[in-house]
């Protein structure tokens, strides 16, 4: 449901960014207040994983002009991981995979470590295993996982949940889900939909960046928007999805043109 | 001038070495050696194998043959799951120190005085690691006056790991230190050689381990190389693997000022299976040099091997990892890997594939990578919440500690964990 009277997690406003010297993102405006599920589409190559790069703070991408405003602070001017710890989440296109670290220590790692930052109780080895046991139900993984090293061998499918526990961990105000259901079958998307929806309340939101209308199924959006040569080109509501799923981008790139 | 240094180290590393033994195969072949030791010279860094490895400043060490060691305490290095153990202290064998051997089902020899001689001790030792071109191997091969060796009956599976502690007590010692595993068909065994040094000073430890697998036996060879910080370490494990025979090795350096560790495994017999996991962990001014040698002598063989190395300081890793692949080798399937994190500007890594292939129908697959921290690794985890500096050190840990986890015997997997963790700044261990 779209919440105008909400108050506005994250605001983007002409936002320019390049790579090693390439201008990427070329004027990005993009609202999101608590309460709303927003999903980004468009061809590959358009921009979207560079914009969610950009707003996690990676640091090879270069803010050229523009701004970004997260929870009335000035997103831009934190690291990586004080936006991590203010409440911002990116789950990755391509999870990272550390051989050698059990997936168990990274999550308590992570979990103390952005606990720790917002002045709330960290948990011991023993607490967090049944914390994380908890969370695991809701993604219908096994705890075996938690034994492995982080992604190590995982499949496609498993490394997504992974990301979906860490946000569920995490409990971040705003979650970027990076083609969270790419490569996923059937039955892994739904359950990682269904995850997603139960950590949604009317105090956090989530962006969706997706290729596919598929997941909208599961997860309903309250805008829809279309990004093309770095930029948003087109804004709609949920029905615009099946109309890309229909007719692909042409239409729009002609309309942008 | 090197050459002459190197020439008086030899006779200094053979002070020890009065050919002898109770037996006649074991006088001769020490006699054999001690002629190779004097007609050898001393490795320099003019010899290719030697290239990276300056041992001038071991040659200038005035070294001795070890004393009495005494009362020695060997709790502080045991290993928990250990079923049996042999104490080694400055390359003598302590029998007062060692423990469990009876009821283990290995059969133990002492090769010092009169001993029980039997045809699998003049069948394996000295036969695996050739001290022809080797002035170490030759001089521990002559200087070896206390050698044990260690039988698995056939078909026995041995279930608790064999701990060899070779302990080094004594500042400007050259021990030699002396051990031949025998692995009888079908049988199945794994055992720790651990090399500790207590001392600060300098001294010299050469190792031989040889290790033979007979036909369809398996043998899991961890090795760990925790020197003193001062200590020169040569070390050869040299294994050979019967038809249908498997060989695992997981070999951890860490120690020493430099240390050098030949491993050589050669099949056989058809089907033979290896691998090989190395890790080299270096500060300071440290060196460690790994030549591994896989030789594919006959068909059907597979090995894997993974080597990396973590050097930070002004530390410098060297690894050559020479794989055959013999005429008649069909069907060989070879796996290598060299990855290497420099962790300074001033840190330094030689590593060296070697792939020598006589047969044609065959698989063998290398790589050797040298870098720094993936950034998008690094961004993984600051998105996580960890600062920039802890999301490296959880990095750094977790690439060093990969090739520690697969070793199988847990105690040794924490232990070294926590010195990575040292050496690393890497994560608590829950
Ligand atoms: N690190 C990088 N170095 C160089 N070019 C990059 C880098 N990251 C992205 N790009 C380029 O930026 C453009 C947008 O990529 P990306 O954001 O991944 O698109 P999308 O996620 O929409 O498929 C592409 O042309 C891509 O090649
Ligand atoms: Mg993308």
């Amino acid at each position: 449901m779209t919440k105008p009277d909400s108050p506005v997690l994250l605001d983007v406003r002409g936002l320019h960014a390049s790579v090693a010297g390439v201008p990427i993102l070329k004027g990005i405006d993009f609202t999101v207040r608590a309460g709303e599920v927003h999903a980004i589409m468009g061809p590959n190559g358009s921009g979207k994983s560079t914009f969610s790069k950009v707003l996690a703070g990676h640091p090879a991408y270069e803010v050229s002009a523009g701004s970004a405003t997260f929870q009335g602070g000035d997103l831009l001017a934190l690291e990586a991981e004080e936006r991590a710890r203010a409440g911002f989440f990116l789950s990755f296109q391509y999870p990272i995979e550390v051989p050698g670290v059990a997936n168990a220590q990274f999550l308590r790692l992570a979990y103390n470590t952005v606990q720790g930052a917002r002045g709330k109780d960290e948990l011991d080895p023993l607490e967090f295993d049944d914390f994380v046991r908890e969370k695991m139900k809701l993604l219908e993984m096994d705890p075996a996982f938690l034994d492995r090293s982080v992604n190590a061998g995982f499949s496609g499918g498993e490394k997504k949940r992974n990301e979906i526990l860490q946000m569920a961990l995490l409990e971040p105000s705003l979650a970027f889900l990076d083609e969270t259901d790419s490569g996923l079958d059937i039955d892994a998307l739904r359950i990682v939909a269904h995850g997603v929806n139960q950590l949604r309340n009317d105090r956090n939101a989530v962006v969706l960046v997706t290729h596919y209308q598929r997941l909208l199924n599961y997860i309903t959006p309250d805008f829809v928007h279309v990004m093309d040569g770095g930029r948003l080109v087109k804004t709609g509501g949920k029905e615009l999805a099946l109309e890309l799923e229909a007719r692909g981008y042409d239409w729009i790139q002609k309309q942008a043109a | 001038m090197a050459a002459q240094a190197s020439g008086s180290f030899l006779s200094t590393l053979l002070a020890g070495a009065a050919p002898g033994g109770a037996r006649q195969w074991l006088k001769q072949l020490r006699a054999n050696a001690l002629e190779r030791a004097n007609a050898l010279s001393a490795p320099t860094t003019r010899d290719e194998d030697w290239r990276f490895t300056d041992l001038t400043p071991l040659y200038r060490l005035a070294l001795h043959a070890p004393g009495e060691s005494g009362a020695v305490d060997v709790e502080a290095h045991r290993i928990a799951e250990a079923g049996s153990r042999l104490v080694f202290v400055n390359g003598a064998f302590r029998e007062d120190l060692s423990e469990g051997i009876g009821g283990s089902g290995l059969e133990v020899v002492r090769l010092r005085g009169e001993f029980a001689d039997a045809a699998w001790l003049s069948a394996h030792l000295g036969q695996i690691a050739a001290f022809a071109q080797d002035a170490f191997v030759a001089a521990n091969t002559a200087a070896m006056s206390d050698a044990v060796a260690v039988r698995v009956p056939r078909g026995v599976t041995i279930d608790k790991p064999l701990h060899c502690l070779f302990l080094n007590t004594e500042a400007n010692a050259v021990s030699h230190p002396r051990l031949l595993v025998v692995a009888e068909s079908g049988s199945d065994m794994l055992f720790v050689e651990d090399h500790i040094g207590t001392v600060d000073g300098a001294y010299c430890a050469n190792a031989v381990v040889e290790i033979a697998v007979a036909e369809n036996a398996e043998v899991r060879h961890v090795r760990l190389q925790r020197e003193g910080k001062a200590a020169y370490h040569i070390g050869t494990s040299a294994a050979s693997v019967a038809r249908d025979g498997r060989y695992r090795c997981w070999s951890v350096a860490m120690g020493a000022r430099l240390s050098r560790h030949n491993a050589n495994v050669r099949q056989d017999g058809e089907g033979t299976h290896f691998e090989m996991d190395g890790l080299a962990l270096l500060g300071t001014r440290q060196l460690a040099d790994t030549h591994s040698f896989i030789d594919h002598a006959r068909a059907h063989g597979t090995s894997r091997q993974m080597h990396k190395c973590v050097v930070a300081d002004g530390a410098h890793a060297v690894f050559n990892g020479r794989i055959l692949v013999r005429e008649g080798a069909q069907q060989t399937n070879s796996t290598q890997e060299s990855r290497n994190l420099l962790l300074s500007d001033k840190a330094r890594v030689d590593t060296k594939p070697q792939l020598e292939i006589f047969a044609d129908d065959v698989k063998c697959a290398h790589g050797a990578t040298v870098g720094q921290l993936e950034a998008e690794e690094v961004f993984y985890l600051r998105s996580r919440g960890l600062a920039e500096p802890e999301a490296r050190n959880l990095l750094t840990y977790a690439f060093a500690a990969d090739m520690v986890v697969r070793i199988p015997v847990p105690s040794v997997v924490r232990a070294l964990q926590a010195r990575i963790i040292e050496r690393t700044g890497g994560p608590e261990i829950p």
